[in-house]
């Protein structure tokens, strides 16, 4: 997926001479730019190239001397990405221009590798933390920064392996907690920056309108602890009225630090921690990180694991849609009935899941080169019975309970949420692209492990409203239906897996990026190794977080009472979004 | 709870009686009305919260001890159910939602992230159990918990009530502040307690550069 872009079509090095260099690192692709022509050429990405979609930002730290942003660009026509770098001096402040005017989706990710890298994006208007607070000590993805709980750079850690000893990590720490003061740091005299700069962001929407009729602007706080927003999501807006007249989303309060351990975790060990990502779809999750790691490390996938992966995962995204249809529903005030339907759906499939993997949510069922065991027949009647005698009536008794229902229409047939141009520039990704028009489904654009044997449609609808943005959901599980019936009838009989079983693996140096269609949209993973058995950088392009950006474009305007079905359409799940 | 367990065991009730009469304390009376209607907070925050719902939809069904009423707002909340990673941005958010609650209240630490950081302990975002700053009534095990798992830590919550007595429970006895009342942490360089300031600031001062 992102091999090296043609250099015949794509030759970045001949359009710009002296400032695009290819990276000729072992193991990396793509091009490194110059810092001072990062806005021309990513223009020319753009425009003349036509990779509108930038779906992955992120930076990597290589100590002592330098940083890195790495930016990762597609054409929702499909086909293989664009990987083009930044390196500049890691001295303070590190500084790269930001691409927010060229592509307004970066915004969040952005703000991200400020909060956590300490990169400064010249000219981004709202450069504030995002996962963490303002006035947070450092800039925790840093190599040199050490947590409170630090003990050594990578796992497994000598003093406990192989002797087996343990103790509490409390014990280690000079405040008996997970805590990292400063040197004579004195709590009494700190003065909280509390949300200060947050409402300073606000304040330019508070301007009263000089047209005569003066009207106050209240701001409002909805979350992070509120029924409605899945989670622990915070949105604070300002509204006129009725209407939201500006809105700030605030993350970053279920940020576990995912990159963090990840980096110090062997690459095996990360697998049951990308299920806790986003939890209703453990599978795919598994499935993003193998991908990439294999891509590392070069290998085959078995084949009958290359099925029973697709299996897996279109199971996952039927689940995820079922219980997206039945909150949504919550959120419309049609409190619990429907979710009652989806989650009895939901139960029978992680049955299934719990006898596979031996877990209900959190199946950390993907091993690198196959999965780790093998659906039996007896698990393997159950699915079909599922998908052949139960889930496609399930899915027709849901439709014709809800779609033609006077409430869900007047809510939400021609309820404007975002149309292709604006959707395709905040990068968004999943079934709020293609509810928008974009027929983009990573499945099919670039298709991955052995979804281009299948025959299906790419689920789109055209309006770009609420209405279709439900709807899709539910042709999204039919067309899920349509690849588990070729993959059960198809899948052959073998070994599930490549390679031996091994809790250590050996990755070459290099870089890689997997993603899969998700059901939330595109979910990647950047990860680079060095050789050694830990990734030296560990990346997690989440589906919502990125999404959520145009929350903003997409609220400005909209009825405070649409807002909570606005933010439902996106499916998110907090695990996933702040990681 | 029947007839059979409200009624006390050492009194006997004509067996022609017993459908209308029970003997008992008024303890036993005002427990089992109480640990029959505990509403929990409607409250969520990680993986764990995704198993409470399932807990309560119509394979597990948590109405069947009282516990359905999910109520958003903490001053109608009996119980605050901690179902996922507590990190240390929500954690001021937590202790406020904790403070409105009003008495009786318990906490159900759910899974091992609430209980004692769990899998993510060593992040520099995530306060290792909800313990640190709360008392705990409940620890459930399990990552997450299923909602059998689930359901068997709350039937552990309703013994509990079970043995509590009217006569001692603090919140009828005549106080001058609220002993619950936990004090919301500051968000600073790291999680500030502010219960623990002396400690912090001379841990601080003989850290080593």
């Amino acid at each position: 997926m992102t091999a090296p872009a043609s250099p015949l079509t794509l030759d970045l090095v001949a359009r710009f001479p002296g400032l695009v260099q290819t990276d000729t690192r072992p193991g990396y692709s793509g091009f490194i730019v110059e810092k001072d022509s990062l806005l021309e050429v990513a223009a020319a990405v753009r425009d003349e190239l036509g990779f509108d979609l930038m779906t992955a930002v992120t930076g990597v730290d290589y100590p002592p001397d330098k940083m890195e942003v790495v930016y990762h660009a597609y054409r929702t026509t499909g086909g293989p990405g664009l990987v083009f770098k930044v390196q500049v001096p890691r001295v303070d402040p590190v500084e790269v221009p930001s691409l927010i005017h060229l592509y307004p989706g970066v915004d969040l990710q952005e703000r991200e590798a400020w909060d956590l890298l300490g990169i400064k994006f010249t000219g981004h208007p709202d450069l504030r933390r995002i996962l963490m607070w303002e006035g947070f000590e450092g800039h925790p993805l840093r190599k040199d920064w050490k947590e409170g709980f630090y003990e050594e750079d990578t796992k497994p850690f000598k003093s406990r392996w192989p002797q087996g000893q343990f103790y509490m990590a409390e014990d280690k720490n000079p405040f008996n907690d997970n805590l990292a003061f400063p040197q004579n740091f004195d709590p009494e005299k700190w003065i909280p920056e509390g949300d200060a700069l947050l409402y300073g962001a606000l304040a330019r929407y508070t301007v009263k309108q000089e047209d005569g009729l003066s009207t106050d602007r209240i701001v409002i706080n909805m979350g992070p602890h509120h029924p409605s927003t899945h989670g622990v999501f915070r949105a604070v807006m300002t509204l006129d009225g009725e209407t939201i007249a500006g809105l700030k989303p605030v993350l970053g309060y279920l940020h576990r630090n995912h990159d963090k351990i990840g980096e110090r975790n062997t690459f095996l060990l990360n697998m049951p921690f990308t299920d806790r990502l986003d939890y209703f779809n453990s599978m795919t999750n598994n499935f993003g990180y193998a991908l990439a790691v294999e891509k590392l490390m070069k290998i085959p996938v078995a084949e009958r694991a290359e099925y029973i992966r697709v299996i897996v995962s279109e199971l996952s995204r039927i689940q995820n849609h079922l219980v997206f249809i039945g909150t949504l529903l919550n959120d419309l005030g049609a409190m619990y009935t429907p979710s009652l339907y989806a989650f009895e759906e939901r139960e029978l499939i992680l049955d299934i899941f719990e006898a596979i993997s031996g877990a209900r949510m959190m199946c950390n069922y993907f091993r690198f080169g196959g999965v780790v065991r093998d659906i039996e027949d007896a698990e393997m009647q159950k699915i079909k019975d599922l998908v052949y005698d139960r889930l496609q009536y399930k899915t027709d008794e849901l439709d014709r309970m809800l779609t033609e229902n006077e409430v869900l229409l007047s809510r939400m047939k021609g309820v404007r949420m975002i149309n292709a141009e604006d959707a395709i520039a905040y990068s968004i990704t999943g079934p709020v692209l293609r509810a928008a028009g974009v027929p983009y489904d990573i499945r099919r654009a670039d298709p991955y492990g052995i979804y281009d044997r299948f025959d299906f449609d790419v689920a789109v609808r055209y309006n770009g409203d609420l209405m279709d943005n439900y709807l899709i959901r539910i042709d999204e599980i039919r067309q899920s239906l349509r690849i588990l019936d070729q993959a059960i009838k198809q899948i052959p009989q073998g070994p599930i897996n490549s390679q031996k079983p091994a809790y250590q693996v050996r990755v070459p140096a290099g870089e890689a990026y997997g993603r899969v269609e998700s059901p939330k949209g595109e979910l990647g993973y950047y990860v680079v190794s060095n050789g050694k058995p830990n990734p030296w950088r560990y990346h997690v392009r989440p589906a919502s977080f990125v999404n959520v950006t145009a929350l903003e474009k997409i609220s400005i305007g909209a009825k405070i009472a649409d807002f909570v079905v606005l933010l439902a359409m996106f499916d998110m799940v907090m695990g996933e979004c702040d990681r | 709870m029947d007839n059979e367990q409200l009624s006390l065991p050492q009194y006997e009730v004509p067996e022609d009686l017993q459908h209308a009469i029970a003997v008992t304390t008024l303890d036993r009376l005002y427990n089992w009305g109480r640990r029959s209607s505990v509403w929990p907070l409607m409250f969520g925050l990680a993986c764990c919260a995704i198993e409470m719902i399932a807990a309560q939809t119509a394979r597990y069904d948590l109405a069947r001890f009282g516990m359905e009423v999910m109520r958003p707002t903490p001053r109608q909340a009996d119980m605050l159910l901690v179902s996922g990673t507590v990190t240390k941005k929500m954690v001021p958010a937590i202790i406020r939602l904790y403070n409105q609650m009003p008495e009786p209240k318990y906490v159900v630490a759910m899974g091992a992230c609430a209980s004692g950081g769990g899998p993510f302990k060593e992040g520099y975002n995530v306060v290792a159990g909800i313990d640190k700053f709360l008392p705990v009534d409940v620890y459930i095990p399990g990552c997450p918990p299923t909602p059998q798992a689930l359901i068997a830590g709350l039937i552990k919550l309703q013994e509990k009530i079970d043995k509590q007595s009217i006569k001692q429970v603090p919140w009828y006895r005549r106080k001058t502040k609220d002993p619950n009342y936990v004090p919301v942490p500051i968000l600073g360089p790291d999680l500030i307690d502010p219960r623990r300031n002396a400690e912090i600031k001379s841990a601080a001062a003989v850290k080593e550069g």
